[in-house]
């Protein structure tokens, strides 16, 4: 009879406090992490959509092209009427 | 059932209490842990799969501008030669000569002139439209001059010779005005009427002119 007395004292003093103090730690951490990733998500999904407009440098690559292009003529004009400068 | 028996079934049930609040919250979290987790891992596919043909298209755009660079440094050399060239973009870009032109090492070490003591606004305002058409809108003289008649310059024209010299070298000076003027101007009573000597508004004038001061002058307005 005393050794089950003894049994309970240590089930009640020993193992239930370490039981509740692991499974503690554990739900604590994993809730630590919950906002973490929320946070994670939500600069992703703002990194995406700044993507958004990536899209657009095909117009400016575009526009660039043309852009040069008006400039090569405007170059291939000005070689044409401009006397080359003198050789030193 | 003793005493210690009872005490131990309700121990054990407490604990398996315990445990199962403990687990289920950690299940719970877990499940909203993997649900963040999916969103984050689609907006990042989303950003793999939007980002991926960027690289193509600014080496595109870099390849292209790198094109009008060198055709215009390749013309501005031709045309201007590598001395002057180099003074002209020392001139527009004060200690940019130091850099040099990219296709022209032997630039950085050309010395450059005072081009500005050489030629003159007009040639300086061509060469800037050369050098910043692309971005002529950022120009420090506010935008591309190209055609605008406003602020064109001909004074490139004065570098050339001529056989006659047609042009003055120094143009008159601007008439003085104001009290101290060395030819005073009577104000006239119909401005802007001012006729040569002969015409109709200038015998009007004369005519009023003479007959200020007489008696009569009253008397038949009257």
């Amino acid at each position: 009879m005393t050794v089950w007395w003894i049994g309970d004292i240590v089930l009640l003093v020993v193992v239930v406090p370490v039981v509740i103090y692991l499974l503690n730690g554990v739900l604590s951490e994993a809730r630590g992490i919950v906002p973490s990733v929320n946070r994670i998500a939500a600069a992703a999904a703002a990194g995406s959509k700044d993507l958004d407009a990536a899209p657009l440098l095909l117009t400016t690559g575009d526009q660039v092209k043309q852009t040069v292009e008006g400039v090569a003529g405007y170059g291939g004009s000005l070689d044409v009427i401009l006397d080359d400068a003198e050789k030193e | 059932m003793p005493a210690p028996g009872v005490v131990l079934l309700i121990t054990v049930v407490a604990i398996v209490l315990v445990l199962v609040y403990y687990l289920v919250s950690t299940i719970v979290a877990l499940r909203q842990i993997t649900a963040g987790l999916d969103e984050a891992i689609g907006s990042v596919v989303e950003i793999i799969e939007k980002s991926a043909p960027v690289e193509e298209i600014v080496t595109a755009i870099n390849r292209d501008l790198d094109a009008g660079v060198d055709l215009l440094e390749g013309l501005l050399v031709k045309k201007a030669g590598m001395r002057d060239a180099v003074g002209l973009v020392e001139g527009l870009y004060p200690g940019a000569a130091a850099a040099g032109f990219r296709n022209f090492p032997e630039s950085k070490t050309t010395k450059a002139p005072r081009i500005s003591e050489v030629y003159t606004k007009g040639t300086l305002t061509l060469a800037r439209l050369g050098r910043e058409a692309p971005i002529a809108a950022a120009s420090p003289a506010g935008g591309a001059v190209l055609r605008d008649v406003t602020r064109g310059s001909l004074m490139a024209r004065a570098l050339y010779p001529e056989a006659r010299q047609t042009r003055p070298e120094r143009l008159e000076r601007s008439p003085i005005i104001g009290t101290d003027a060395p030819v005073q101007y009577e104000p006239s009573e119909s401005p802007g009427v001012r006729g040569a000597p002969g015409t109709n508004a200038a015998i009007a004038e004369q005519e009023r002119n003479d007959t200020e001061g007489e008696p009569g002058a009253d008397a038949s307005s009257v």
